[in-house]
């Protein structure tokens, strides 16, 4: 197994994620949509996210998948394509893009399963190739440094680190 | 996972808390989500059973400040310690850029510690994170009690390698930031040498 490489996201990566998830959610016609890197983080979002605790439900919904791929195995199975939430108001649909990265699509009352589900599926191919162009750049600094939307973090000191916490 | 976004000049890091069960993982992120600015912080989430065991895991965002411009996240989880809960705690371990190994001092836990630590090594391996890489700090917990192993002896079953380490009574909340600040400190020296 190849090690996961830490992600990194640029400006125009983000434009292009964006884009892209702006017309999943548009034509899904779902409330809102969440891209969840498959540690819990939140990558980026689209639709009506104003109202929702974001970084729990990004965090909640990898566990989540990770649960229902670890189900699958012990069944034989290589994965569940996705793990559906039904609420009275509200439905949760989780699928995988590849095994990088969890798409959350939020579901109203104008929603209809079988649209998200077909959307879900188009849409995943066109993640999974941006996903795949990110997982293969090269990740380094000194590429990096000479573009402006590529600014270099610089040095991290423990002093910076320190002063995060604050006194206490 | 480390995940760097320029875009939105964010650092995300998450930190796992380990060890046997009843070590107070759990424990120390309450006591970080107690003293923490309310607006530092998002919900503490435990899924937990009905005696307050952690069941898959406990989850705190902090988002303490900024770094050079760049907001920078720690999202900490706990796993669960109980035995018969491992294949919840490899799941845990995905995407983790360090580790905090809690450890209890009593002499009975031992051999519980022992085990949890060759466990957690094992489970990074298995997630494609090299153990004698990740940054790793330890604390001794439980430092309050009567029957406790000496620190000398604990430091030879437990850290070999000399890394970080720090005595705690995390129901006190004694040590606890110290090990937070440590790992978070490791974590971005870490992070550097990747941009
Ligand atoms: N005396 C003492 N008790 C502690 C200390 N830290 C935690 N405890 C207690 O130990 C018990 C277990 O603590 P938890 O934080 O729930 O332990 P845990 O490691 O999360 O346990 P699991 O979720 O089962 O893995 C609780 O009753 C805590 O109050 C300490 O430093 N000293
Ligand atoms: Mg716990």
């Amino acid at each position: 197994m190849r090690p996961i490489a830490d992600l990194v996201i640029y400006e125009e990566d983000l434009s292009r994620i964006n884009a892209c998830l702006s017309a999943l959610q548009r034509k899904a016609r779902s409330a809102a949509i969440l891209l969840i890197d498959t540690s819990g983080q939140l990558i980026a979002s689209a639709g009506a996210t104003d109202g929702l605790d974001t970084t729990p439900l990004a965090s909640l919904a990898a566990g989540s998948i990770a649960a229902a791929g670890a189900l699958a195995q012990l069944l034989g199975e290589k994965e569940f394509s996705f793990v559906f939430y039904d609420g009275e108001r509200k439905r949760l649909h989780l699928s995988l893009i590849g095994s990088r990265a969890i798409l959350l699509v939020l579901l109203d009352q104008n929603s209809a399963v079988a649209l998200v589900r077909l959307q879900v599926k188009k849409f995943s191919r066109e993640m999974e190739d941006i996903f795949t162009e990110l997982s293969r750049r090269p990740n380094s600094g000194a590429e990096g440094k000479s573009s402006p939307s590529k600014p270099a973090i610089g040095e991290i000191t423990d002093d910076d680190v320190e002063n995060l916490f604050g006194k206490g | 996972m480390s995940f760097i976004n320029y875009a939105a000049r964010e650092i995300n890091c998450k930190l796992v808390y380990y060890g046997p069960g009843l070590c107070g993982k759990t424990t120390n992120l309450q006591h970080i989500y107690k003293r923490v600015d309310p607006g530092a912080k998002g919900k503490l989430i435990s899924l937990a059973t009905e005696t307050e065991r952690t069941l898959f895991f406990d989850f705190l965002p902090l988002e303490l400040g900024t770094i050079r411009g760049f907001k920078t996240r720690f999202h900490l989880y706990t796993v669960p310690g109980q035995i018969f809960y491992e294949a919840s705690r490899k799941l845990i371990l995905k995407g983790a850029d360090g580790v905090v190994f809690v450890a209890d001092s009593q002499i009975e836990r031992v051999e519980a510690n022992i085990q949890s630590l060759a466990d957690m090594r094992q489970h990074l391996g298995d997630q494609g994170i090299d153990p004698d890489k990740i940054p790793l700090v330890l604390q001794y917990n439980k430092r309050d009690l009567p029957n406790v192993t000496p620190i000398d002896e604990l430091q030879k079953a437990l850290n070999p390698r000399n890394l970080p380490w720090f005595e705690a009574v995390a129901s006190q909340g004694i040590g606890v930031f110290e090990t937070l600040k440590a790992i978070a400190k490791v974590v971005m020296q870490e992070l550097q040498k990747k941009t």
